[in-house]
């Protein structure tokens, strides 16, 4: 069998047996397989054998398998399927619009980057606010980020459709209307005309619609003396600038009184020294210490109860001088002769003077007029022919709106940008009226006190988001465009209300119209409307000319002897003094983190409420600051801790409005940090005013203390030769408050080699002179550098991150108790203990202090890792990525400038202000890294403006001219008291600073050399003024 | 009457010889732990487990957790880096110059001083690296090569400068006590009758077999480590000053800082050796070796460098006035009359005045008196360091700034860890290691044992000569490294010759 099966072969090497063949015949695989070049890929020199093959392979395999173990976080991006056409991302878009933070409505130009405001800035155009925002402004963007604000309309707070919102309210609302019931319409001051034109034609609509207008801190009273005696219900036009001499009875013009950008615009513009001779004089008559009375050349204190008698006792003088009657009878003196030396020089300065006051007594207000009158102030610095329309609030229609709902007489009630519940003096009078009120709506942007009492919440929408106008000015027309599409279902009121009055309507359509009707006309530049809404949008406001001030005279509808006799109070005991707080103001932002946390500049305290009381008062009552005390006072009780405040009247207590609040926690996660108590139930309503100073007190210690959140502890200066000071006639001497040469001026030496600035060598010069604290650069600073909100506990714990601080110190106004360099110490322990210190009278000066940029920085060369490297312009630069925090440079710093990340406050939750809220982060600035924990960081002269400026110059194909860097607190300070520049530039305004006879560093003997020039505040004496 | 004043008190009191020596120190290494050790140690641990615990939510919240603000950045933890620092000193000051100085009464501390030493930088060593914002990050601080391109560290900062003083004066202190241990591992070994533990003890012994050339080399090493390491002592603390001193902050930038420091850093390492060996002579039976006179020594010691600090103290304060600089003038009366002056007058009262009760011969030979000093200066001291950084930082040039201080639980919790790591070290080596360098005592044994004065008299009174005694001073001098004794000349035996016995030797193998 075996022979007979056939031989397959398959080739002749087979048959044949070759040696070749044979070698192979037990391989597998016959040829040789491509083992060395599994993966050819010559084109990229790639060539890999079996094994690198089988490394790829798990590699990629174990890769794609770790890789799968966690969850990709999901990432949002900004969905640009189609991109807006001004959009570029990275790229900063300005719009101009107004500031609506408070009634006196400044123009803005807000920064947005990729769809989202970041950053506010003065309107630099703008002939009223110039450039200038308060911190309450700055403050504003973040509070459009705030998840306080209502995200829907409720019904009796259960959410609802805005169109089932509009029946049911419609439906009420004509039922009302049908049966003639009265509907009152009940705002803030409103002077946008469009708005005003809404609210004109909701009345045609509802013939027994009334629109009350209602101030938390009220000027009434001016409005309605101004109509008594010169028959206009205005606040007049305060013209600081053209002014010698301003004499203010309590209000905190600088601070917080009706429009403080621009009054404080035109008083560091009269205060300027260097360029011109003589300087507005400015006398402040005060109970407790305010921006502007810290600011006065001369200031004097008294209690609220004797206003009336100070106003006459000046009056009278005044009258004297003019020869025109008395007005009652007083002859008050206050701090030796300061009433009768500001009569003479206001005498002196007729025409050129304005005297103000912040009291809602009429008879105040009118006594104030005629002395305004009489020194032919009227129509020159005081302008009632282009009024003000940032107060348009009535007391009086208040009063009576409130009795009219407690009376059953009103039917309907919108409530828009006022929270009487909170600030009406008697909210629980107000609330009862609401609840008889039928149908109640408010435009609130949450539930706050008044929200609670409402049936409807239709709320309206942030101003960045809005559609509007304001006309601050007479004449001057700011416009308010939206920055961003509403955040929230929100709604314009306006659109709200043209709903109500069944003409729904784009708001955006209808202040078109409005302006093409009005305003358009009034100009001639711009032949079609289009092009002149364009313009007027993109330059963010319009102005009218003027109407010709004249000289208005006192009429005879206000009986002067009369309001005297009225004006006349006996003060008993302890007397009630109610402020605004700088950036707190009435409350409308205390839900605003950065605002919360800013320091009050007098007091330096952030957070929380406190009522500040007289030195020698505490002291004769045995108590000290963080005493908790309770007030009480028409019937109402607060528990407060105490601060001794130097310069506040004795026997006066005085306690910050906008506290207390009573939101719950989804409304207001900030405001429920605070602790405080409101202030607004010691307001008296006193005939048709509500009188805000003036009630009797009783103070009981409560045996307890809480600890405030202070940014500065030490108040004296120590007779350190930190702050300059000089007066005009010392100055016209050549004595600019620079100390005398002790045997000659030593040159400092340096052991190391001097940098060389080749390019650009930034400098910073701060005018203590135009300086008036307000804050502003604080907050514009905080947006600008995203530096965190660490809340009370750490402020408590002196870790505030502001990388830019105003130091605010005491002197005595009694120069003759100066005490001398070097003694200071010993010399103020001597006078306290022989009570030689008069706490009432004293000067106070402020220093904006932020990194000064050391040519010979102390931080630089102790760093271990380097992390701080000296830029060839200049900069001292904290580099974030190299720091390890050693914490030696904020050690060696002897201007402590430098803020250490304790914790992580961008992730850890007890700091739930703005970096951990997802909304809230939206504010943050792109360009300016937000700091990890452990590391130090400081101002950068806000280095990214400065490459900004650098490019922008670049891709124009130009050199950098100075103005094209600005940094934020210089770009927001209303006193213009900030410049920053390029000191190699000889013509920027920075190098003529520099060389200014005025202009100092601090700390220059350590030899650091800060790239920061002071200017020396000038500061007239009484002796000056007469 | 003629009298002749004894040359010195002798070291070593009370009946004993190379195998009593032998015994007695190795005797507790060689036992069961005893139950006060346990409970001692499981305290130590305990306090450092809690410590750590501590470390670790420090670790994972941040430096916040700490007391320190915008104008204190350093309090708690630089003082305690710079206190334990300090009392790392009497180690090195001990084994190295001592030696230098051929001060016999060493022999009997310089291994325990040395060891605390090397504990305590340990626990100096924690803070300056967690005292970092960014611990994990802060090997930055080393000179390493990376790919960030010629990024260094900063050459001229002085923190910069303590990395190298302190990582140099570990290393070698932990050399030179590992040298100066090793024959006595030897002994341990020879003693043992453990396989495992023989053979691990002879590891660690380097197979140690007690030749002269062993000997030889054993002498020269602890001469070179000895010469190395005098000046260090006067470095590290140098530079630790330097911290401060190059600084711009009144109070820190002071050039008296660099001796004042060492003086201060001497003063707080010898109070430490006395609150320890106080108590471990006592516990472990050691009053033979660790006598009055030791404790009297380091007490002298402790006056001497405590009047320096004294006189540093005063010399601050007169150069702040005759500066005529304000801002000088002021940080020193606020050290002395601000608001933190208890911590003030606490450093003057335990480091300036107590250590002046020392001139009372009988004060300083109470060793319970001694020890509640030494305690005091240990006190004084820490005091000293928080007075410098807190007082000085707290209110410097813009009073604006000018804030408090107050400690959290977090940072005396980090205090209280680096105790209970101290201790846990310390009570370790007292268990398993000899704390009295045997071969060293051995070696003054007969020249100091206790006794007649005039047996330890050469060529001074009767006995002119003593075969034996000559022995003694040649090893003597040998292990103080002086090399050859005047004595040898006349011997006929010496180091060198093949029947020469080594005495100490003979102790270690005794038992064989």
């Amino acid at each position: 069998m075996e022979n007979n099966k056939t031989q397959y072969w398959k080739g002749l090497d087979e048959l044949h047996g070759e040696e070749a063949f044979e070698k192979q015949r037990y391989n597998e695989f016959a040829e040789k397989l491509p083992l060395g070049k599994v993966i050819t890929e010559p084109e990229m020199g790639l060539t890999a054998n079996r094994r690198d093959f089988l490394k790829f392979m798990g590699f990629s395999v174990s890769a794609a398998t770790l890789a799968a173990c966690t969850t990709t976080p999901v990432k949002k991006v900004i969905p640009y399927i189609i991109k807006p056409i001004e959009i570029d991302p990275g790229v900063a878009n300005y719009y101009a619009t107004t500031c609506s933070g408070c009634a006196a409505n400044c123009s803005l130009i807000v920064k947005t980057r990729e769809g989202r405001p970041i950053k506010i800035e003065g309107n630099p155009e703008s002939s009223f606010n110039r450039g200038g925002v308060c911190s309450v402004g700055q403050g504003t963007v973040l509070s459009l980020y705030d998840s306080g604000r209502m995200a829907n309309p409720t019904k009796d707070k259960k959410d609802i459709t805005w169109q089932d919102l509009d029946k049911e309210v419609l439906e009420k609302l004509k039922a009302v209307a049908a049966s003639g019931g009265q509907i009152r319409i009940l705002t803030g001051t409103v002077n946008s005309p469009s708005t005003l034109a809404v609210i004109k034609e909701f009345i045609a609509k509802y013939p027994t619609a009334k629109h009350v207008s209602y101030d938390a801190v009220s000027s009434s009273a001016l409005i309605e003396a101004n109509r008594q005696a010169f028959g206009k219900a205005v606040v007049p036009d305060y013209k600081i600038e053209n002014a010698k001499m301003l004499v203010s009875f309590g209000a905190d013009f600088l601070g917080t009184w009706i429009s403080p950008v621009e009054y404080t615009k035109q008083y560091s513009a009269a205060r300027k020294v260097d360029d011109k001779k003589g300087m507005l004089y400015h006398v402040q008559f005060e109970s407790t210490l305010t921006l502007s009375g810290s600011n006065a050349d001369l200031r004097a204190v008294l209690a609220p109860s004797q206003y009336g008698d100070a106003l006459i006792s000046l009056h009278n003088k005044v009258a004297e001088l003019a020869g025109r009657a008395k007005a009652g009878d007083s002859s008050l003196e206050l701090m030796g002769n300061s009433i009768a030396l500001t009569a003479k020089n206001l005498w002196a300065n007729r025409g050129k003077s304005i005297v103000i006051t912040d009291s809602n007594n009429i008879d105040h207000q009118l006594i104030v007029a005629s002395i305004n009158s009489m020194l032919g102030n009227i129509g020159t610095t005081i302008d009632l022919a282009n009024p003000s329309f940032q107060r348009t609030g009535n007391d009086k229609d208040m009063i009576g709106l409130v009795n009219d709902m407690n009376d059953g007489k009103v039917a309907a009630l919108f409530i828009w940008d006022t929270n009487p519940s909170y600030t009406y003096p008697d909210s629980k009078k107000f609330n009862d009226g609401v609840k008889k009120v039928g149908l109640t709506v408010s435009f609130g942007d949450r539930i706050n006190e008044t929200g609670e009492q409402v049936q409807f919440m239709a709320p309206d929408n942030h101003f960045l988001e809005s559609w509007g106008d304001a006309e601050p000015k007479a004449g001057y027309m700011s416009l308010t465009q939206p920055t961003i599409s509403p955040i929230f279902q929100t709604r314009q009121a306006q659109e709200s209300l043209l709903a109500w009055m069944e003409k729904p309507m784009n708001y955006h359509d209808y202040i078109q119209n409005h302006w093409k009707e009005n305003c358009f006309g009034k100009q001639t530049e711009h032949k079609t409307f289009d092009d002149f809404w364009v313009h007027t949008l993109e330059l963010g406001f319009m102005k009218g000319a003027p109407v010709t001030a004249s000289a208005e005279s006192f009429g005879a509808a206000a009986n002067l002897s009369t309001a005297a006799g009225r004006a006349k109070a006996a003060g008993t005991g302890i007397e009630v003094i109610l402020y605004e707080k700088v950036s707190i103001r009435d409350g409308k932002e205390a839900n605003n983190p950065w605002l919360q946390e800013v320091p009050d500049p007098i007091s330096k305290i952030s957070w929380d409420n406190y009522a500040l009381v007289s030195p020698k008062w505490a002291e004769e009552k045995g108590l000290n600051d963080e005493d908790v005390v309770e007030i009480s006072a028409n019937g109402y009780k607060v528990n407060l801790p105490i601060v001794r405040q130097p310069g506040q009247r004795y026997n006066t207590v005085a306690i910050a409005f906008g506290y207390g609040r009573t939101i719950n926690k989804e409304a207001g996660k900030v405001v429920a940090e605070v602790k405080g108590a409101n202030a607004y139930p010691f307001a008296q309503i006193s005939g048709d005013s509500i009188i805000y100073n003036g009630a009797t007190a009783t103070i009981t210690g409560k045996g307890e203390t809480y600890p405030l959140a202070f940014t500065q502890t030490h108040h004296h200066m120590e007779g350190r030769d930190l702050i300059r000071e000089t007066t005009p006639s010392r100055m016209e001497k050549g004595d600019f408050g620079q100390p005398e040469e002790e045997g000659g001026s030593a040159k400092m030496i340096s052991l190391w080699q001097d940098y060389r600035f080749p390019g650009h060598h930034w400098g910073m010069a701060i005018d203590l002179n135009a300086c008036t604290g307000c804050n502003a650069c604080v907050v514009s600073c905080n947006a600008e550098n995203n530096v965190a909100v660490v809340g009370k506990d750490e402020v408590r714990r002196r870790r505030e991150m502001h990388w830019m601080r105003i130091d605010r110190y005491y002197a005595f106004g009694d120069t003759e108790k100066e005490p001398k360099m070097h003694d200071g110490y010993k010399d103020i322990d001597a006078l306290d203990k022989e009570k030689k210190i008069d706490y009432e009278n004293v000067k106070v000066v402020f220093q904006p202090l932020t990194c000064q940029h050391c040519s010979n920085a102390p931080c630089e060369t102790v760093c271990p890792v380097n992390a701080i490297s000296h830029s060839s312009e200049g900069l001292n630069q904290q580099v974030y990525n190299r720091c390890v925090g050693t914490r030696y440079c904020a050690n060696n710093c002897p201007y402590k400038v430098r803020r250490f990340n304790w914790f992580k406050y961008f992730e850890n939750d007890k700091f739930d202000y703005t970096m951990t809220d997802p909304l809230a982060r939206m504010v943050l600035n792109p360009d300016v890294v937000v700091r990890s924990r452990g590391v130090m960081e400081k101002c950068s002269f806000c280095v990214q403006r400065i490459q900004a400026g650098k490019l922008k110059a670049k891709t124009e194909r130009r050199g950098l001219v100075d103005g094209d860097v600005k940094t934020a607190c210089q770009q927001t300070c209303p006193a213009n008291a900030i410049v920053f520049g390029d000191m190699n530039d000889p013509n920027s305004e920075i190098s003529k600073l520099v060389v200014n006879k005025r202009g100092y560093g601090i700390l220059t003997d350590l030899n650091v050399r800060p790239n920061i020039t002071y200017m020396s505040k000038v500061r007239a004496t009484p002796e000056q003024l007469s | 009457m003629h009298y002749e004043s004894p040359i010195r008190d002798p070291w070593i009191v009370g009946k004993t010889d190379y195998t009593t020596i032998s015994n007695e120190i190795c005797g507790p290494a060689e036992a069961e732990p005893t139950k006060w050790w346990y409970m001692g140690f499981t305290l130590s641990v305990l306090v450092l487990l809690y410590g750590a615990g501590v470390l670790t939510y420090y670790f994972f919240t941040g430096v916040g957790t700490w007391g320190l603000n915008k104008t204190i950045g350093w309090a708690w933890d630089i003082t305690n880096f710079v206190w334990w620092i300090g009392i790392g000193h009497a180690g090195t000051l001990i084994s190295a110059i001592l030696l230098i100085f051929r001060q016999e009464w060493r022999n009997s501390i310089n291994r325990s001083a040395e060891a605390m030493t090397i504990f305590a930088v340990f626990c100096a060593g924690v803070f300056p690296v967690l005292h970092m914002g960014r611990v994990w990050d802060g090997f930055w601080v080393l000179p390493l090569p990376n790919d960030l391109g010629p990024l260094w560290p900063n050459f001229n900062s002085a923190l910069l400068w303590d990395v190298f003083a302190i990582s140099t004066y570990l290393t070698v202190s932990v050399v030179f006590w590992y040298t100066g241990i090793i024959p006595d591992l030897a002994t341990l070994r020879d003693r043992s009758t453990k396989k495992l533990r023989k053979f691990t003890l002879n590891f660690f012994s380097f197979g140690w077999n007690g030749s002269v050339r062993h000997w030889n080399r054993f002498e020269l090493v602890s001469l070179i480590l000895a010469g190395i390491s005098t000046p260090l002592v006067l470095s590290v603390h140098t530079i630790v000053s330097f911290d401060f001193a190059t600084s711009v902050i009144p109070g820190w930038h002071t050039t008296i800082f660099p001796p004042y420091f060492v003086a201060g850093a001497i003063f707080s390492g010898f109070a430490m050796v006395l609150s320890l060996m106080i108590i471990a002579r006592k516990v472990m039976g050691l009053e033979k070796y660790i006598t009055i006179g030791h404790i009297e020594a380091m007490a002298k010691i402790i006056t001497l460098t405590g009047s320096m600090v004294g006189i540093a103290y005063g010399t601050e304060f007169f150069i702040a006035w005759y500066s005529g600089d304000p801002f000088e003038q002021f940080a020193f009366i606020n050290r002395a009359f601000g608001p933190y002056a208890w911590a003030y007058w606490i450093m003057i009262s335990c480091n300036v005045i107590s250590p002046q009760l020392f001139w009372f011969r009988k004060l300083r030979r109470d060793p319970t008196f001694v020890w509640i000093l030494a305690v005091f200066v240990n006190i004084g001291m820490w005091f000293e360091r928080f007075v410098i950084i807190v007082i000085s930082l707290h209110r410097d040039f813009l009073p604006s700034s000018w804030a408090m201080y107050h400690p959290t639980w977090v940072e005396i919790s980090i205090y209280l860890m680096t105790f209970g790591l101290f201790m846990s070290c310390f009570l370790l080596f007292a268990k398993y290691l000899p704390v009295v360098a045997i071969a060293e005592v051995k070696a003054i044994l007969k020249s100091t044992r206790g006794g007649k004065p005039e047996e330890a008299m050469i060529g001074r009174g009767k006995q002119d000569y003593d075969p034996e005694l000559a022995y003694r001073l040649v090893m003597a001098a040998k292990a103080n490294g002086k090399g050859q004794g005047h004595a040898v000349a006349e011997h006929d035996s010496n180091p060198g010759d093949e029947n020469y016995i080594n005495p100490i030797a003979q102790g270690g193998g005794e038992n064989e």
